[in-house]
């Protein structure tokens, strides 16, 4: 493999050495793991912070004063600290841990939404999103009688701001949009529809779930009011996301789950509740995966985002230039600004006859709707074929799937 | 690569290209719709039925290879048979993709048609895709008239779906 001087590629061999699944067969076949966008896998150190946790630091945090105790509760809040650098919130205070992106999601609108939205009042979403970003709006739209109003997106998979921003309205009270869909790749002009909704006063939701990997997220330059992602999509266990929130709202929204760390004081007849940000944390957290997403996001920050961008940028450049080859391949998504997600169609062949065949290869792609059946019905398709990419694949991996792909083309077409 | 021959072999490869018995029958004493919401697969199913034995069965849908293969080898397997015989095949059928081969009927012991579905018994994300076309044939003799793969009518509990 040629590297040319101004290529921002990176050191690929090493880093795959960080990831013990890279190294195993799939139906004798060495894996060829383009899965990303569903879950992306953890490198070692990660999972030995895990180990670590587990085997000498384990106890309840928040509570006990035994040593072990504090031990948990340093290694969970600093992993607060590294989530509140890595996306540079302004305050600790405004990292909330929740299970993943769909139960920040539904935090927000169940308290925010709760607090805030009456009847003819308006949610404005896309047609792109994830259904963590639709159903829960849906939810809360019809229990206040509310709203739900859908910016439409371009045949190319695209979302121009002007789409969004017109449809902010006396009545609109929330914007909540991807920053890059999970279906198609789509970068969101986000940045310009946070300025738009904010000239009228108007808070903005941003789904990070598909961006943090690969993009780098400056909450405070960006301007979001929530921003919210999942540990497993870079690199960290799967149980644990962050709810990003401006101090100002979370202050002013009441808890959404009540239980234990989120009070002050319990009494039969009241309860007062706890600060910022265990307000919004019931019950016992997800400690190893806190602790876990800590070490993931540090070992991303030694990487750097922007090179796994860069990096990754190269990996679609090549991968979309050798699938538009093939003649049986119809791309569905081609938007000019995107992520390495490649969503596809063999012609004649179902997605998931394509997935089957490629895992008998070894290869793994995401087969289906991608929790997105609207923007599907949008597109005119059931379901689509998906690679996705990130810093760990390989420009022959590319390769692999085109010899893939030749492969399901003979067995249906030939 | 390893041959994904064992699950896409040349009969159900065949039968996807060629759907045997596609269409409506117009005078239908039968009639189901499936749907397996979670990948999409849709197909209808029309029977003319006389006397406990089905005279007439022809199907429609979108749908994946295993599926539409499943359908089509379906329809060819059941017409003309008795009531009392298609049970037996559809339960046979569902031995086969559930990888109980040594529970099957002695009837149906050696029916290559069923065991070309053999394969999927491996995959069981895909068994509800083969499982479909059978299921709404049972919906449809029941007078059902939709069935789905999902909910309290699913065939293959705890088999793999499609992750979010």
């Amino acid at each position: 493999m040629s590297i040319s001087v101004t290529s921002p590629l990176l050191p690929v061999e090493l880093i795959r050495a960080d990831f013990p699944i890279l190294g195993r067969q799939v139906n004798g076949n060495p894996l060829v793991y383009l899965d990303n966008a569903a879950s992306a896998q953890m490198p070692q150190r990660v999972i030995e912070r895990l180990v670590r946790y587990h085997s000498f630091e384990h106890a309840n945090v928040h509570r006990g004063v035994h040593t072990l105790s504090q031990e948990a509760t340093g290694a969970y809040e600093a992993a607060r600290d590294t989530v509140k650098q890595f996306l540079n919130a302004a305050e600790r205070e405004e990292i909330i841990f929740t299970r993943g992106t769909t139960e920040a999601i539904n935090l927000v609108a169940n308290s925010w939404g709760r607090t805030n939205l009456r009847a003819g009042d308006e949610v404005l979403i896309s047609e792109l999103e994830h259904h963590a970003n639709l159903v829960p709006w849906q939810m809360i739209c019809k229990e206040r009688d509310a709203k739900l109003v859908v910016a439409p997106i371009q045949d190319d998979g695209s979302l121009l701001a002007r789409d969004v921003i017109e449809r902010i309205g006396p009545n609109t009270r929330l914007v909540a949009i991807t920053h890059i869909s999970n279906a198609l790749g789509t970068i969101v002009p986000i940045r310009e529809i946070i300025v738009a909704a904010h000239a009228q006063g108007i808070p903005v939701l941003v789904d990070g779930a598909q961006a943090v990997l690969h993009t780098r997220v400056d909450v405070q330059s960006l301007g979001a009011d929530f921003y919210v992602f999942s540990g497993h999509k870079l690199c960290g266990p799967t149980g644990i996301g962050v709810l990003y929130g401006k101090r100002q709202f979370l202050e002013a929204m009441p808890p959404w789950q009540g239980g234990g760390d989120m009070i002050r004081t319990v009494s039969f007849s009241q309860t007062t509740y706890n600060d910022l940000p265990y307000k919004f944390e019931a019950g016992t957290p997800s400690i190893a995966a806190a602790v876990g997403l800590g070490e993931a996001l540090r070992y991303l920050q030694d990487i750097g985002i922007e090179r796994i961008a860069a990096y990754e940028n190269t990996l679609l450049t090549h991968a979309t230039s050798l699938l538009a080859e093939l003649p049986y391949v119809r791309l569905i998504g081609t938007a000019p600004q995107k992520a390495a997600v490649i969503s596809f169609e063999v012609k004649g062949v179902h997605p998931h006859d394509v997935g089957s065949v490629l895992d008998a290869g070894g290869i793994a792609i995401r087969a289906g709707h991608h929790c997105a059946q609207p923007l599907m019905k949008r597109l005119g398709v059931p379901a689509t074929a998906r690679a996705s990419f990130t810093f760990y694949n390989t420009l022959e991996e590319c390769e692999a799937l085109v010899r893939g792909l030749t492969a399901v083309s003979e067995l249906f077409h030939g | 690569m390893t041959s994904p021959n064992a699950l896409y072999n040349q009969l159900i490869l065949e039968h996807n290209k060629k759907p045997r018995n596609y269409g409506k029958v117009a005078d239908a004493t039968h009639h189901s719709e499936g749907l397996n919401p979670l990948c999409g697969d849709h197909i209808w199913l029309t029977a003319r039925l006389s006397q406990d034995a089905i005279d007439e069965i022809r199907f429609e849908g979108q749908s994946c290879a295993i599926c539409q293969a499943s359908a089509s080898i379906m329809t060819t397997q059941v017409k003309g048979k008795s009531i009392e015989s298609v049970k037996t095949l559809v339960q046979d059928f569902r031995q086969v993709v559930t990888g109980q081969t040594d529970s099957i009927s002695s009837e149906n012991n050696g029916n290559r048609y069923l065991q070309a579905f053999s394969g999927i018994a491996n995959l069981p994300a895909r068994v509800k895709c083969a499982v479909l076309p059978w299921h709404t044939l049972q919906a449809a003799l029941s007078g059902e008239a939709s069935s789905s793969t999902e909910g309290s009518g699913d065939p293959v509990p705890g088999s793999g779906s499609p992750a979010p």
